[in-house]
């Protein structure tokens, strides 16, 4: 990276009031560092318990979501997480590879999500508990529900296209 | 006799107690493994025991201050246990704590309490 990238990096995640950036594999060591580092930072500048519950709890589901998806590209295991605080709100950001396919059931979902409040998520949610099998891999397919009504805001995504193979999924969540 | 079962709270994974001589099972703390399945194994295990010679009164306490999806069907398929001992030998009673102002810890107690046939009793805390 030349020496001006340096500072129009720094200049972005400063303009874009990021307390945290990391691009990389999220393992499970890292995944709990993370989760240090940020209830620190928020016990520190005295947020109130209900918000720091929200983005920790939004935050772990974020994270395991990368950290179980992080095999399923050899090539591209490496993901994007990011947290804003712009005024009062609280900004979670992803953004990993995933194939095509499974981008195509996730955007159904996510589009399910986003049609339904308060009560209807919470149907939703109690439903998917009971009806819901633990894979191997500790998922329980429950994590986009629980984001987007801890959050209580549609969830803001986009996938782009890459190749036919795959595509890069981003996540904006926003916890006010 | 049954013999207890002692866990030490980590960084995400909650203490637990679970005491077969006089019914009081307790979870505290986090609830946050990537695989919860391992953690709640020997628990669900412990349970089937109980079962077998449960109190005549069970006090579930359930002190979460935070837990993910990968925990909550795991602590279903505890209530579920507990469901199916209770009114055989025992009574079961589960005290779901959270805190003032946690408002989805307390949905989430009422997420059970919609799906399982357990008296529930919510009890709001000042600090879990």
């Amino acid at each position: 990276m030349s020496l001006q990238k340096v500072y129009s990096l720094y200049k972005t995640m400063d303009e874009e009031n990021l307390i945290l950036s990391f691009k990389g594999v999220v393992t499970a060591e890292l995944l709990a560092s993370i989760l240090q580092i940020i209830e620190t930072k928020m016990v520190s500048s005295n947020e109130s318990p209900r918000i720091r519950k929200k983005v920790f709890n939004i935050l772990v589901e974020c994270l395991q979501n990368l950290h179980h998806h992080a095999d399923d590209y050899p090539d591209g295991r490496t993901a994007l997480v990011t947290i804003a605080k712009e005024g009062n709100t609280f900004i979670v950001r992803t953004g990993n590879y995933i194939d095509n396919e499974r981008a195509e059931d996730l955007k159904v979902r996510l589009n399910i999500i986003n049609t339904m409040d308060k009560e209807g998520l919470k149907e939703y949610y109690q439903n998917s508990l009971e009806s819901s099998v633990v894979s191997s891999k500790g998922t329980a397919g429950l994590g986009m529900i629980d984001i987007a009504r801890k959050s209580g805001n549609k969830l803001d995504f986009e996938f782009l296209k890459i190749d036919n193979e795959r595509s890069f999924f981003c996540l904006n969540v926003k916890i006010d | 006799m049954l013999e207890m079962l002692v866990l030490e709270a980590s960084a995400k994974t909650p203490s637990i107690s679970f005491n077969g001589e006089n019914g009081q099972l307790e979870l505290h703390g986090r609830s946050i493994p990537e695989n919860s399945v391992e953690f709640y194994k020997p628990l669900n295990d412990w349970l089937d025991r109980y079962g077998s010679s449960p109190c005549s009164i069970t006090v579930v306490d359930v002190k979460l201050e935070y837990f993910n999806t990968s925990s909550s069907k795991c602590i279903l398929d505890l209530f579920k246990k507990l469901e199916k001992i209770n009114g055989s030998g025992t009574e079961v009673k589960v005290n779901w704590y959270y805190e003032e102002d946690d408002e989805d810890m307390m949905e989430a107690g009422e997420d059970y309490q919609a799906i399982i046939k357990l008296p529930f009793t919510m009890i709001e805390v000042e600090e879990i």
